[in-house]
């Protein structure tokens, strides 16, 4: 404990008097005084032995802060030179990628890890030294400060008076009755007053003080809400094929919700319309205009029983489209992509060469063929082998895969006049005979295609910690940036008063508040001790 | 609709011009004898830049009517529109600080950023489902108006760089100066450039494989010292040939037109400031600092440090808090280091940093200023560069 000359006790490593601002350390009389926190015993400037000590110290020097700051900002800006990994085509090794098509810069670049170096453990590091400076910083600061304004009396250290920034001493007939006036003007300009021994203490805009704090806090809980996702059951990130009037389970809800997309559409700019005329006529027609899909959200109410069938309620109907996801039970629905006029059904009709009649009408649901189609009669086609994705491999026809691009059959067609039943192969565009001349074939008639849709389904818990986050830092800095802590101290000393003023920033205002606050009394202006002399505005 | 429009905005770029020969004409004379008159000449400047900032709001709204969504959504309106914001933001700080001496430079380099917008296609161009949300209008007005008014800051941490750097011999800080008085010469360059260009006619049409892997043609309106990769001439008004290829790591959309102009920009940027150098027969802001001599530092200095603590916060909260909401809605996302995010985040960063070193390492005046020209680098960074080279999602012209 120091014990100053006006009674209060300060803790050891108190640099100004916490009660009237006697200066401890007298170096030298002209000085300004270093008014920064208040001048209050910080933990990191007065226990220096122990490993926390040095731990807590490394943190919470503002220029260890800084650095963190500049390494993210040089990290950051470092890892959009070229693409990260999830940017580039999905369907490439990225260690080929980058070294075809950045060359010698892509080959370092992927080599030292930039390619994902927003996920890697470093800039990991960097963040999370970044949260622990903010907490320690803030702390070694908050809880000192906080004592020191609450201790603060009205009636002040003359060293402390006469080493302010802006100060100004002035002799006046009649300084009770000038103190009164300029108590008045201070009330006007709003400030809070305090009063002692007929000396003044005029102060507003405490509470901007505690904005550094507030927002460093909200950073800190942002930061640990980023930090949540890596929980399980936090996040979902899972994305939902549905073809037109399918009804699929939703994944990531453990077959709790299901979905049905009506259809899927893609709407694009009419180039007939006036205003965008000149731009489509440059760019082609196509600007896209709309992606949508007509959705309806069903519950399961057989979730959790074994082997049941879904039991599906109507939840939700909407139109899911992009700015516009559905949203139920923490989950969100995005249409994020989609595939117009995928082949959905076949039809075939079994026809007789010579005559060109025809004997009934197959429909091959190509996701879901049948093995047997009866035409009655006699007459029956069977699918032997179905390949949706056709390619002719080094092994023969297989497929690529199970998607119906470009599908392919071997039929074997049974009439009661070829009892044995005859084989033919039918892809798009080609009808072979691998056994020989046949007497009927299989003649394509139509084709029915459907689009489908691609719905990103995410849930991310961590939200509302974020959005928390991020509103008590975005006050902090309202709170921090657009109010200003301001003090003037008026005090008579023998028969002069003296005036004395602090602000943490805005110095500008603080003057022309203290031009008005003086006007029409006889004080003198208090000078700018920091100014340059002999200039004019 | 749309021709009066670009009407409104032509003259309020004529009224910025006046009000701009006016305030250098008030100050120099003031030099001289300040009397009331000149303080009458000041005043008037002033009201002809806020005409102007209303008749660029005109221009704004009568463009929003025509197109009917907010003009903000590709490069030329957006970079008009950043344009307005900083001359909004020098109109604040006049009814802060009553001195006009900020607009000595926000004008002309509002000016240099509603001409560099102005050579980007004009039409009107149809909303991608992407953008059609109100988000639009909240996200990308805000951050441009922090922008802004951050633009406002390095304006006077440039004039204070101008004032108090020793001009009497040649140093690095004096090279640093005349090079950013260079890189604003360039992009004035650039608009120069593109309307003698245009209105010579000059066209020559490439065929080429873009960065998606197309074969597309692609029209230069300038002559082409850099061609597109492996790209052929299909038909030209004039004999020029490209000199070099593109790189082929250029990723952004058309990105060797945009090379080029950029290559011409920096060449007619040299030309132009090779003039001054030759006209003034010293450096540029040895010229220039005769004339700021009665400007008292400190005040440019605070007004530096106002604008960021007035646009810091305006820019977060546009273009992180308001990006990061919008990108939850359209994005399935809130962050995803997509280029133009990860530079907003680095924007934020920097000016922390610049207030971190301003209140606790006491860095004001020379050092404060540099920090501020570093900011509105990055800053421009973040429109032009972003844009031209590196591909994302933002990247709408």
């Amino acid at each position: 404990m120091i014990e100053c000359e006006c009674g209060h006790k300060n803790p050891i490593g108190t640099e100004l008097c916490e009660s009237c601002g006697k200066p401890f350390h007298e170096e030298t009389e002209q000085k300004l005084l270093d008014m920064r926190y208040e001048g209050v015993a910080r933990r990191s400037k007065t226990y220096q032995t122990t490993i926390i000590d040095k731990i807590w110290n490394f943190f919470s020097s503002v220029k260890v802060g800084i650095w963190i700051i500049v390494l993210t900002l040089i990290a950051s800006a470092i890892g959009t030179i070229l693409p990260q990994e999830m940017y580039i085509p999905p369907n490439v090794y990225p260690a080929q990628y980058y070294k075809e098509q950045y060359g010698v810069v892509g080959y370092i670049f992927y080599t030292l890890g930039f390619h994902n170096l927003y996920g890697s453990w470093w800039y990991m590091l960097l963040l999370a030294s970044m949260g622990l400076s903010l907490i320690i910083a803030s702390l070694d600061r908050v809880v000192p400060l906080y004592r020191a304004l609450k201790k603060q009396s009205v009636t002040r250290h003359t060293s402390f008076l006469k080493r302010q920034r802006i100060f100004g001493i002035s002799r006046v007939p009649n300084p009770h009755e000038t103190i009164k006036q300029v108590e008045q003007k201070l009330k006007e300009k709003h400030y809070q007053i305090r009063k002692e021994n007929g000396n003044i203490l005029a102060e507003k805009g405490r509470f901007s003080r505690w904005g550094p704090y507030v927002n460093h806090l909200g950073l800190v809980i942002v930061l640990i809400g980023a930090m949540l996702r890596f929980f399980p059951g936090m996040y979902v990130d899972e994305v939902l094929w549905i073809r037109d009037g399918e009804t699929e389970a939703i994944p990531g809800t453990d077959r709790k919700y299901y979905l049905k997309s009506e259809r899927f559409i893609l709407e694009t700019y009419d180039q007939d319309d006036k205003k965008f005329q000149e731009i489509i006529k440059k760019v082609g027609n196509g600007i896209p205009k709309n992606y949508q899909t007509d959705a309806i959200l069903y519950e399961n109410k057989n979730v959790g029983i074994a082997g049941a069938e879904p039991k599906l309620v109507k939840l939700k109907q909407q139109s899911i489209k992009v700015n516009h996801p559905l949203k139920f039970d923490g989950f969100a629905l995005y249409q994020t992509s989609y595939k117009l006029n995928e082949f959905h059904k076949m039809y075939f009709k079994l026809e007789e060469k010579e005559t060109g009649k025809t004997f009934g009408e197959i429909e091959v649901d190509l996701l879901n063929p049948k093995s047997t189609y009866n035409l009655g009669n006699g007459y029956k086609v069977e699918i032997l082998e179905y390949f949706p994705d056709f390619e002719f491999g080094d092994k023969g026809p297989t497929t690529k895969s199970k998607i119906p691009n470009n599908p392919a059959f071997v039929f074997k067609m049974y009439t009661p006049k070829t009892k044995d039943g005859e084989i033919s192969f039918v892809a798009i565009r080609q009808n072979l005979e691998p056994f020989g001349e046949n007497k009927f074939k299989m003649t394509f008639t139509k084709l029915d295609v459907r689009n489908v849709t691609a719905l990103t389904v995410r849930k991310d818990r961590t939200l509302g910690v974020i959005a928390f986050g991020g509103l008590i830092f975005m006050i902090g800095l309202v709170q921090g940036m657009y109010w200003n802590h301001r003090r003037i101290w008026v005090q008579i000393v023998g028969n002069e008063i003296w005036m004395a003023a602090h602000t943490n920033k805005n110095w500008y205002g603080l003057k022309k508040e203290i031009d008005y606050v003086i006007k029409d009394t006889d004080l003198t202006k208090p000078q700018d001790q920091k100014e340059h002399k002999g200039e004019v505005a | 609709m749309i021709n009066v429009s670009s009407n409104l905005l032509a003259s309020s770029f004529f009224a910025y011009f006046i009000a701009t020969i006016l305030a250098w004409g008030s100050f120099a004379s003031k030099q001289k004898k300040a009397s009331l008159k000149i303080k009458k000449w000041e005043r008037i400047s002033i009201i002809v830049a806020a005409l102007g900032f209303l008749l660029q709001i005109g221009y704004f709204i009568t463009r929003w009517i025509a197109i009917s969504h907010v003009p903000v959504s590709n490069m030329f309106e957006f970079t008009t529109f950043l344009g307005m914001m900083i001359v909004l933001g020098y109109l604040i700080i006049y009814l802060i600080y009553k001195t006009n001496i900020i607009g000595l430079f926000a004008l002309p380099t509002a000016m240099t950023v509603i001409a560099y917008a102005s050579v980007f296609p004009k039409e009107a161009s149809p909303l991608v489902p992407a953008l059609q949300s109100y988000w639009l209008k909240i996200h990308v007005t805000t951050a441009a108006l922090g922008e802004g008014i951050l633009t406002i800051s390095f304006v006077a941490g440039f004039i204070y760089l101008l004032r108090v750097v020793d001009q009497t011999k040649s140093s690095k800080k004096t090279f640093w100066i005349e090079f950013v008085i260079y890189s604003i010469l360039s992009t004035l360059a650039f608009a120069i450039v593109s309307y003698i260009f245009n209105a010579m006619n000059f066209e020559t049409t490439f065929s080429w494989v873009n960065e998606t892997q197309q074969e597309q043609e692609l029209v230069y309106h300038m002559p082409a010292i850099v061609g597109p990769p492996d790209g052929e001439i299909v038909k030209s008004s004039h004999s020029f040939k490209p000199i070099v290829e593109a790189p082929s790591w250029m990723n952004g959309v058309n990105a060797p037109r945009k090379l080029n102009s950029l290559i011409w920009s920096l060449l007619m940027g040299l030309v132009l400031y090779i003039m001054l150098r030759l006209l003034f027969q010293k450096r540029i802001g040895a010229k220039i600092q005769p004339y700021l001599k009665n400007i008292r530092p400190e005040l440019v200095d605070e007004i530096s440090y106002r604008s960021v603590i007035i646009g810091f916060p305006v820019f977060t909260l546009g273009a992180l808090i308001f990006a990061m909401i919008w990108a939850q809605e359209a994005w399935t996302r809130f962050w995803g280091w997509d280029p133009k995010e990860v530079w907003a985040l680095i924007t934020f960063l920097f000016y922390a940093a610049y207030l971190h070193l301003r209140l606790s390492k006491g860095w004001e005046g020379e050092k404060s200023a540099w920090l501020s020209v570093i900011g509105f680098v990055i800053i421009m960074f973040n429109l032009i560069v972003v844009n031209l080279v590196i591909a994302g999602l933002h990247s709408y012209a």
